[in-house]
């Protein structure tokens, strides 16, 4: 890996930001170079949600991307107005619980996860987000398993600590299902 | 702290200002910089220190004035038109010789405009909107850690000189997070130091005597004396405080001029310039002001063109020709309404001018 550009979309409350830092507290882990850039503005209250991850084995000079080697998509609209941000053989990674249409580009890696299905099967619906970063991981390899624990435990630490081994279950989940 | 920490960039400019010193903070709170006021209201009192959300910012920055001439370290930030509030402020403070350390977590302007990125507050940093003679050293960081490292200098920069210091920072850099190193708290003198560590201070009178810090002088003489005393520091800034990074000139054929988180997205252009066989060079002022202008010596003598990539109708680009002195053609690059141009249209925009020499 020299660098991979990510991208995330999907609407407000569904953990978009959250799939994003963790991502990055990953890389940091490994000594990687890193930057998250957030959507921000008028567009937030619209209910859209999407960041940029980059991570890179060097410095990282542009936050922003005009491709990506990988975007998640994690409700309809962003399926329509990100497939064009993947670039050609790259991959699209659709919750297919909430997008029932494919892409229309027959160059780029589709990659279906029924997040929210696999999410009831653990028994928490908000896991979703989670399985889908599990997902991103699993078919990009952009960060190590260990860093991939090392970002939940991060994130689910103090109150939210008791959700840690949920949320370790739900990172490998697709992994498991898929014999990767 | 020594390990490397992922912060947001609003938040790490706070944490910055408050190890570089600072402990008054007056705001009023603004897209995108809201931040700072939030973390500096939780923060500051730990340190002994004080926030105070003003009714305005016309409020802030005499608070911010009144605050600092009692020898007190001040931060204060803002966005484009909130630091327009503020200018009337910083020409006072420069005048009376008042050290504050003022950032500007910039959006796109004429008037409200809008929330996101924008460099059209070129002007207004380093010309100022406030009336009569008078200089505020600019800089501009391009990621977070360089903006940590400007914030931890500045207040000592600030009372060094006694003016304003200015860091001119962009919506983008203030939510993009990246891992960043922060540096160990400076010392700060106590209220019992105050008198001697700084003795031009408002201070009280138990030491004996008293200072007056002001900015009115009715008799033009004094005044005229007062204007060149500031100008003398001004001049030693000038000379001080210049600031820049090159790449590639000595063989360049186009060179950039680009500051900020535009310079980051010239750079990755500049790598893809090269897939394509042409070679390209970038001056990256760090101090708008004083701007650079040695850094445009250095450029080669085969150079086509110079240009200026800019988030704004072409503002820097009066210092850039200024500089580049008509030795080459300048021209102009540039987005605006909070429009961020991807590496790749730089790239298109760059080879449509070079198509032209």
């Amino acid at each position: 890996m020299s660098t991979q550009k990510l991208f995330f979309a999907g609407s407000g409350g569904q953990g978009i930001l959250l799939m994003g830092q963790m991502i990055s507290y990953a890389a940091m882990s490994q000594d990687l170079e890193t930057t998250f850039l957030p959507s921000y503005g008028p567009e937030m209250r619209g209910g859209t949600a999407n960041c940029t991850v980059i991570v890179s084995d060097s410095t990282i000079n542009c936050p922003l991307i005009f491709e990506a080697d990988a975007v998640v998509v994690m409700n309809p609209p962003s399926l329509t107005r990100f497939e064009s941000l993947v670039k050609p053989g790259g991959k699209i990674i659709i919750n297919t619980s909430l997008v029932s249409e494919r892409p229309t580009r027959t160059d780029i890696d589709v990659i279906e996860v029924p997040a929210n299905e696999l999410a009831d099967e653990l028994g928490n619906r908000r896991t979703a987000n989670v399985i889908m970063y599990g997902a991103l991981v699993a078919e990009t390899g952009v960060v190590s398993q260990e860093g991939v624990e090392y970002a939940l435990r991060k994130v689910f630490s103090g109150k939210k600590a008791k959700l840690l081994d949920l949320n370790m279950k739900a990172a490998n989940i697709y992994k498991e299902k898929m014999g990767k | 702290m020594t390990e490397k920490v992922l912060m947001k960039g609003n938040e790490a400019f706070a944490e910055a200002a408050i190890r570089g010193g600072s402990r008054y903070y007056f705001g009023y709170p603004i897209t995108p910089q809201s931040e700072i006021p939030e973390y500096m209201s939780k923060e500051l009192p730990k340190w002994g220190g004080a926030f105070l959300q003003a009714e305005s910012e016309l409020a802030a920055i005499n608070m911010a004035y009144g605050a600092a001439a009692a020898g007190g370290n001040v931060f204060i930030s803002s966005s484009s038109p909130g630091i327009a509030l503020m200018q009337e402020g910083l020409s006072f403070m420069c005048s009376a010789q008042v050290p504050c350390v003022i950032l500007n977590v910039s959006r796109c302007g004429p008037g409200v405009g809008g929330i996101q990125p924008g460099q059209c507050d070129y002007y207004q940093a380093t010309r100022g909107g406030g009336n009569g003679d008078y200089r505020i050293p600019v800089f501009a960081p391009d990621s977070i850690q360089s903006s940590i490292d400007i914030l931890y200098e500045a207040t000592d920069l600030a009372q060094k000189y006694r003016n304003p210091i200015m860091i001119l920072a962009d919506g983008m850099m203030g939510q993009m997070m990246e891992p960043v190193l922060m540096p160990e708290p400076k010392y700060v003198p106590t209220l019992e130091e105050l008198p001697t560590a700084r003795p031009w201070a408002v201070t009280g009178t138990a030491k004996g005597y008293r200072n007056v810090v002001k900015s009115l002088f009715m008799k033009p003489d004094e005044l005229e004396v007062n204007v060149e005393k500031i100008f003398e520091k001004y001049d030693e800034a000038a000379k001080d405080l210049v600031r820049y990074e090159t790449y590639n000139l000595e063989d360049a054929e186009v060179v950039f001029v680009a500051f900020g988180t535009l310079s980051r997205i010239t750079r990755e252009a500049m790598e893809i310039l090269e897939t394509k066989g042409i070679k390209a060079g970038l001056i990256r002022p760090i101090s708008l002001w004083p701007f650079p202008a040695e850094a445009f010596e250095q450029i080669n003598p085969k150079t086509k063109v110079v240009i200026s990539n800019e988030l704004s109708m072409g503002q820097m680009i009066d210092d850039v020709e200024r500089c580049v002195k008509g030795r080459y053609p300048v021209r102009l690059i540039h987005r605006t309404g909070g429009i961020v141009p991807t590496s790749l249209e730089i790239v298109e925009k760059t080879m449509k001018i070079l198509g032209e020499y």
